[in-house]
């Protein structure tokens, strides 16, 4: 047992190592591997925030489509507070440039070094405050309602964020409708996946410590919870805080990788994708949603490009096939796998080798099951 | 009234609308008494758990615990023209440093000492045997969020799990410890709804029916078990049940409630004689 536990550690190890290797050779070769390193950072952002998603959606069992507001205030935040003060009078040209915040993370960090990345990561933690900060003050009305109406509470929010900070009179903080740009961002593949991994094993811990047993027992049956001494209120607000410190983070994380932020850019229709990552997932798998989110970036816009590719000459093949293409894999996939590709299990080494032993037993199954038909 | 005084039930009345489901109760809990509340299906017995639980807020009366006040009202808002109870002034005015009304949730009910069990069971269904022991100990953590997730409690974390387990092993559930908690037979479902109760280290143990659904033999061991735990844990027991055998065996005293209303009360023999009470059981009016 300990014997197992240890090789299955060793073996885990080695892994992390085969994706570091893998992650700075693509690194190396960034020139020849743009494509994979775009997918792979879009990737660990979804990962990020699909998983805080889980937390809530699928450990809690509080159904919110906050997250591109919660995103946007991240990225937002990570913005105002990268922009180096040099560039301000340019990126504020629209108002003139006046910006009320005349301080910047960038100039106390620089640009350059460990120093710059570590003022980048205080400015993603500050972007998950903010997002948390705002998840406390509509948690404190919205967390009494259930299920849909919860959902519908916090796509509202959502929406109006993105309208309020798109308003002119905000224009010397937000920019108004218009781009922010001009921060330093990550320039590696792995730093993406080396803060993604460390929220990632955040929530995990926290799902493992007697809290994230509290979230399950407040999914699994609200009036025992109660009984039992668990605080509704106070859970269901702490598990929705800390999912939006993540989507926070995560929108920071996502305005690097686009090297701007604008608020045109969170529309529901990015709570929906990461909707969809964590119902493909697996509602309660957290490497269920990671995988999720690497597949569905992927899938969208990487390994089906030559769908698109008129000059290939197969017939319906042109810009947008893809696209169709996708839904009908989505469906599929919803028909198939009703609960995700993971269910509420999550992938390890065991359940892998597990997998594979028992493969041929279950196929011999299989062909026993329909001879007898 | 008895020297130590666990729970004490002051004309607790609880009204939904036009209808008195618990209607001008009154009820006495010694500690270390096992004592039942029996009565006709809907006769308020759960209504009544549910307003000691702190699920409901009684409509006007007065709960206590220890001597602490744990619920008082007294008809407010729209139940202020609807009460049709008796008392309707009593609990108006508070006495001097106290609040007039006091309402509290369930799980800081809990969090005093008063743990109860369900009629129809809730287990957390997508947990194992000991992790529904394991999470009822949540509430006599001391670390916060952020010692919890980064193991700065990996003490009380140990601590916790070896309570959970001598628990299971008291209760004699630690051979299906690792087993989904749904998938135990009935009678051991039960028996794992006490012991998490137990979990919360109450004083007070309230059981809603828990002989439910039982065989006779299942309901024998369950007698002896809740003798048992009493013993053991040092609780004071309050059960809802119907199988009459394990409340006349059980039982130091007996509530009768009938229509919300109490119509009898002391040890089982005089209950059982009791000729209302009877008449209540087999319905010699036309209450049926």
């Amino acid at each position: 047992m300990k014997n197992k536990k240890l090789r299955n550690n060793i073996l885990t190890l080695i892994l992390i190592a085969l994706v570091i290797l893998y992650l700075s050779w693509l690194q190396a070769n960034s020139s020849e591997h743009s494509y994979a390193i775009a997918i792979l950072e879009r990737s660990a952002v979804y990962a990020v925030v699909a998983v805080a998603m889980n937390l809530l959606t699928g450990f809690t069992g509080l159904f919110s489509l906050g997250q591109a507001g919660f995103m946007l205030l991240g990225a937002y935040t990570y913005a105002i507070l990268m922009v180096p003060e040099a560039s301000r009078a340019t990126v504020y040209r629209m108002f003139q440039g006046n910006h009320w915040i005349t301080f910047s993370l960038a100039d106390v960090f620089g640009t350059a070094g460990a120093s710059a990345a570590l003022g980048m990561v205080i400015a993603l933690i500050l972007g998950g405050l903010v997002a948390a900060l705002f998840a406390w003050l509509i948690g404190l009305p919205v967390l009494r309602l259930k299920s849909d109406y919860l959902a519908i509470a916090t796509l509202g929010f959502a929406e109006i964020i993105r309208a309020f900070f798109q308003w002119d009179t905000l224009g010397p903080l937000t920019n108004g409708a218009n781009v922010l740009n001009g921060f330093p961002y990550f320039s590696s593949v792995m730093s993406f996946w080396l803060v993604a991994g460390a929220c990632i094993a955040i929530i995990v811990l926290l799902l493992r410590s007697t809290y994230g047993r509290a979230f399950r027992a407040v999914r699994d049956d609200e009036v025992a919870a109660e009984a039992m001494g668990i605080s509704l209120a106070k859970h269901k607000m702490i598990s929705f805080v800390t999912s939006s410190f993540f989507a926070g983070v995560g929108g920071g994380l996502l305005a690097m990788y686009q090297c701007m932020a604008q608020a045109s850019n969170f529309k529901s229709s990015m709570t929906y994708e990461i909707l969809l990552i964590v119902v493909i997932g697996g509602i309660g798998s957290i490497t269920g949603s990671v995988l999720a989110s690497f597949l569905f970036t992927a899938c969208n816009e990487w390994w089906l490009r030559f769908l698109d590719d008129e000059s290939l000459g197969v017939p319906l093949f042109r810009g947008g096939f893809r696209k169709v293409v996708f839904a009908v894999i989505i469906m599929l996939i919803v028909l198939f796998y009703r609960k995700g590709i993971m269910g509420d299990r999550e992938l390890d080494l065991g359940a892998i080798g597990r997998f594979f032993r028992t493969l041929p037993s279950r196929l011999r199954a299989r062909s026993r099951g329909k001879e007898a038909r | 009234m008895m020297a130590e005084n666990v729970l004490h039930v002051e004309n607790v009345t609880m009204q939904f609308g036009g209808v008195i489901a618990v209607n001008n109760l009154t009820m006495d809990i010694g500690r270390g008494e096992i004592v039942a509340l029996i009565g006709p299906n809907g006769a308020g017995k759960t209504t009544a758990f549910n307003c000691i639980t702190g699920v409901y807020e009684p409509t006007n009366g007065l709960v206590s615990y220890c001597g602490g006040v744990i619920a008082r009202n007294h008809p407010r808002g729209k139940m202020k023209k609807l009460y049709s109870g008796e008392n309707a002034d009593k609990y108006l005015d508070a006495p001097a440093g106290e609040k007039a009304v006091v309402s509290h949730t369930p799980d800081y009910i809990t969090s005093l000492g008063i743990a109860r069990t369900f009629q129809n069971i809730r287990l957390f269904k997508s947990m194992t045997v000991f992790e529904n022991v394991l999470t009822a100990s949540h509430l006599r953590r001391t670390s916060n969020l952020f010692s919890a997730t980064f193991r700065l409690n990996a003490k009380e974390e140990r601590q916790m799990r070896e309570d959970a387990l001598a628990l299971l092993k008291t209760v004699g559930l630690d051979g299906v410890r690792d087993d989904p908690a749904t998938s135990l037979p009935y009678g051991m479902q039960r028996r794992l709804e006490i012991a998490r109760a137990l979990s919360t280290q109450p004083k007070l143990l309230l059981l809603d029916e828990p002989a439910a659904g039982m065989n006779p033999q299942e309901t024998n061991e369950l007698t002896a078990f809740i003798r048992e735990i009493r013993e053991q844990f040092g609780l004071t027991v309050f059960l809802i049940e119907h199988h009459m055998n394990l409340v006349m065996d059980i039982s130091d005293r007996i509530y009768v409630i009938d229509f919300g209303r109490q119509i009898a009360s002391g040890a089982p023999a005089e209950v059982q004689n009791n000729p209302r009470v009877i008449e209540a059981y087999l319905g010699v009016d036309n209450n049926g």
